[in-house]
């Protein structure tokens, strides 16, 4: 029990820690222009929080999220180019090159409300969907990221393909306010990163409470051995459907987020190569652990914005070399080197039972 | 009927764009159980293999004939580098492999940008490739035939071998029973690093193939791997009957859709389609029967 114990406090500390930094310390000491870079890292730290309960927990590697990520994105751009028009007015990108106005499904968005909650809403449901359809059927391990994968290639290509309706390959930008508050002002972006902070720390408590109740025990059962939670009498679909659409939800907010702070949102950020890439940090972060995928894709962010600043085509091979050493010869990231650090400094080893409770091997879809 | 035929052409083209693509894929995923995601860089690696080889001999028929064999070598040498250093010790983690692979494919991409430039480069066509040929009075393009034939004689040969050869029974019995085949003498190790050099040779042969639809560039591979990935999902695991004729009903169904819609709906409804499909027969077209749970 003690090591129950422990990992709560030390849960707490650490999220006490978090908040200080992310709400005192960053905006104390970066610039406007550095912290909004790092409001740009905690949307895609959202994105890998999700991820990691999906992933890491699940056992379902998502090629996808990238969609949800999207959805979420362009439904915020959406609205934010219709109320930058004004009522009833036409986007400026639309009136360029069509005269025949705002297409229909835009219209529901010039509300905030109801683009609120479509944010919120659609990326859920057709990641209930999509895992009804599929996890029903016991499609899992490599068909599952396939379909995902195919689904990411498809959102881009329609995206592309409709260039009247969101852009095509520019995409949505040049955004000026955000719900009546002005993009110029700088303390309006310094709101925007709080907002971002904010929504990060609270999905991470929602991972956190997932992760240790009843459900998050169930989610690991069902990556470990699918067969046997359904001859104890649960549903592995319904267990795997609720943790895909949570994941997609917290996709779907940082999307969301994503487009005020950075200013454009475009088929390049949400593609298959991007869904992928989302996948990096928290492979390297660790992909079990709670603040591994946040930690993992806040510094794989980081460091791409500072190596693509000074080698331009440094970074692929960068980002290719991480993911065949990391995901080859340190399944667990860097979190297995701490744990493998904490348990050998303990001066009483904790029973290997209780530790393996806590802290879940991944089995890497042995069943696919 | 005019628009029928071509239609149909068309999709019957398209498919075995994509049954070359496949068929590699076929047998690395779907008999080694490795999801290679650097598949559609090796199709790359062969497509300029193929241009190497024309600037070097400059006669454009020679050049395609000789390039053949060259990308199935080349081809199957990444394929067994990557096997041998990175694949051998993943086997148990088949889901890691995509993410490993995707890896190797992200510099493999690079490495071709930075020797070959972003630009897309050109391998002329030879001169008995070019034009059409009449058929029952429809033109059909010299080109596709070409890449339809191609298709048809790479399923033969490696159906072929498969079956027949001794090489062929072994990899066959690696696939059903890999500690059976092991204690019946079978090396199961030479037997995956043949496996891989084949079905990346594939790749190789797939990626000349392609020259003779456009102009090629780094990006080539990354556009036909996801419906390469799908053609083997709908086939059945380890079936290369599956492949075949996933791959030309997914291609006829593209070019059907396309032409009723557009290129973007179309991947979106087909997209739909395998998903709507895979609820019936998950385990695809043709399913291997166990008592296995998983």
């Amino acid at each position: 029990m003690t090591s129950i114990f422990r990992s709560r406090y030390a849960v707490g500390i650490g999220f006490l820690v978090a908040a200080v930094l992310l709400f005192a310390v960053a905006p104390a000491v970066l610039t406007t222009f550095r912290l909004g870079l790092l409001g740009k890292y905690l949307c895609y730290a959202m994105v890998a929080v999700g991820i990691g309960l999906a992933w890491g927990r699940g056992g379902m590697l998502t090629l996808g999220q990238g969609v949800f990520f999207g959805i979420g994105a362009y439904l915020m751009a959406m609205h934010l180019k219709l109320a930058d028009a004004g009522p009833g007015a036409v986007p400026d990108f639309m009136a360029l090159i069509s005269s025949e106005g705002v297409p229909w499904w835009w219209e529901p968005f010039r509300s905030g409300t109801v683009t609120i909650i479509a944010i919120l809403v659609l990326p859920t449901l057709l990641a209930v969907l999509l895992g009804q359809a599929t996890f029903r059927r016991k499609v899992r391990g490599a068909y599952f990221a396939i379909l995902s994968q195919a689904l990411a290639a498809a959102f881009a290509i329609l995206l592309i393909g409709n260039p009247v309706a969101t852009g095509g390959s520019t995409g949505l930008n040049n955004f000026k306010g955000f719900f009546g508050f002005s993009l110029r002002d700088p303390a309006n972006r310094q709101m925007l990163y709080f907002i971002a902070a904010a929504a990060l720390l609270v999905m991470v408590l929602v991972a956190r409470q997932l992760m240790v109740s009843r459900f998050g025990e169930l989610l690991v059962a069902c990556r470990d051995g699918e067969e046997r939670v359904r001859f104890l009498g649960y549903d592995p679909a319904t267990v795997k459907t609720v943790a895909f659409a949570v994941a997609a939800m917290m996709a779907g907010v940082g999307g969301a987020l994503f487009v005020p702070i950075v200013g454009i949102i475009s088929p390049n950020d949400v593609g298959v190569v991007p869904s992928i890439g989302l996948l990096i940090g928290v492979a390297i972060g660790g992909r079990t652990t709670l603040a591994g995928p946040v930690l993992g894709a806040i510094a794989v962010a980081w460091a791409e914005t500072s190596l693509s600043e000074q080698f331009p085509s440094g970074w692929t091979y960068v980002q290719g070399l991480m993911f065949m050493l990391v995901v080859a010869f340190l399944p667990g990231g860097l979190a297995s080197l701490v744990k493998w650090r904490r348990t050998a400094k303990a001066d009483p080893p904790p029973p290997p039972a209780a530790e393996k409770d806590l802290t879940p091997e991944p089995a890497g879809g042995a069943q696919a | 009927m005019d628009i029928l035929v071509t239609q149909v052409f068309n999709g019957l083209s398209g498919g075995s764009i994509l049954l070359l693509a496949a068929l590699g894929l076929a047998l690395t995923f779907g008999q080694m159980g490795v999801i290679n995601m650097a598949h559609g860089e090796f199709m790359m690696a062969g497509a300029y293999t193929a241009y190497v080889c024309q600037q070097l001999l400059g006669s454009a028929g020679v050049s395609l004939l000789v390039s053949l064999p060259i990308a199935f070598l080349i081809g199957g040498l990444l394929g067994v580098v990557l096997e041998a250093t990175l694949l051998r010790r993943m086997y148990h983690r088949p889901l890691d492999t995509l993410l490993v692979t995707w890896g190797v494919s992200l510099i493999l991409q690079q490495l071709a940008r930075d020797l070959f430039g972003t630009a897309g480069v050109d391998v002329a066509a030879p001169a008995w490739l070019s034009g059409p040929v009449e058929i029952l009075g429809f033109a059909f393009p010299r080109s596709r035939l070409f890449i339809l034939v191609l298709a048809i004689v790479a399923v033969v040969a490696v159906t072929l071998v498969l079956k027949l050869t001794p090489l062929g029974r072994r990899i066959r019995a690696t696939v059903q029973n890999r500690q059976l085949a092991e204690s019946a003498g079978i090396s199961t190790r030479r037997t995956d690093m043949l496996t891989f050099f084949i079905g990346s040779g594939l790749a190789g042969i797939a990626g000349v193939a392609l020259t003779l639809m456009g102009s090629i560039s780094s990006n080539l591979g990354t556009s036909y791997i996801v419906d390469a990935f799908l053609v083997v999902i709908i086939g059945g695991i380890g079936q290369i009957k599956g492949a075949v004729i996933a791959a030309f009903v997914l291609g006829v169904a593209q070019s059907w859709i396309e032409y009723s819609t557009s290129a973007s709906i179309a991947k979106v409804i087909v997209f739909a389609l395998v998903v709507a499909f895979l609820q019936f027969r998950p385990q695809g077209i043709f399913q291997v029967r166990t008592r296995s749970l998983v």
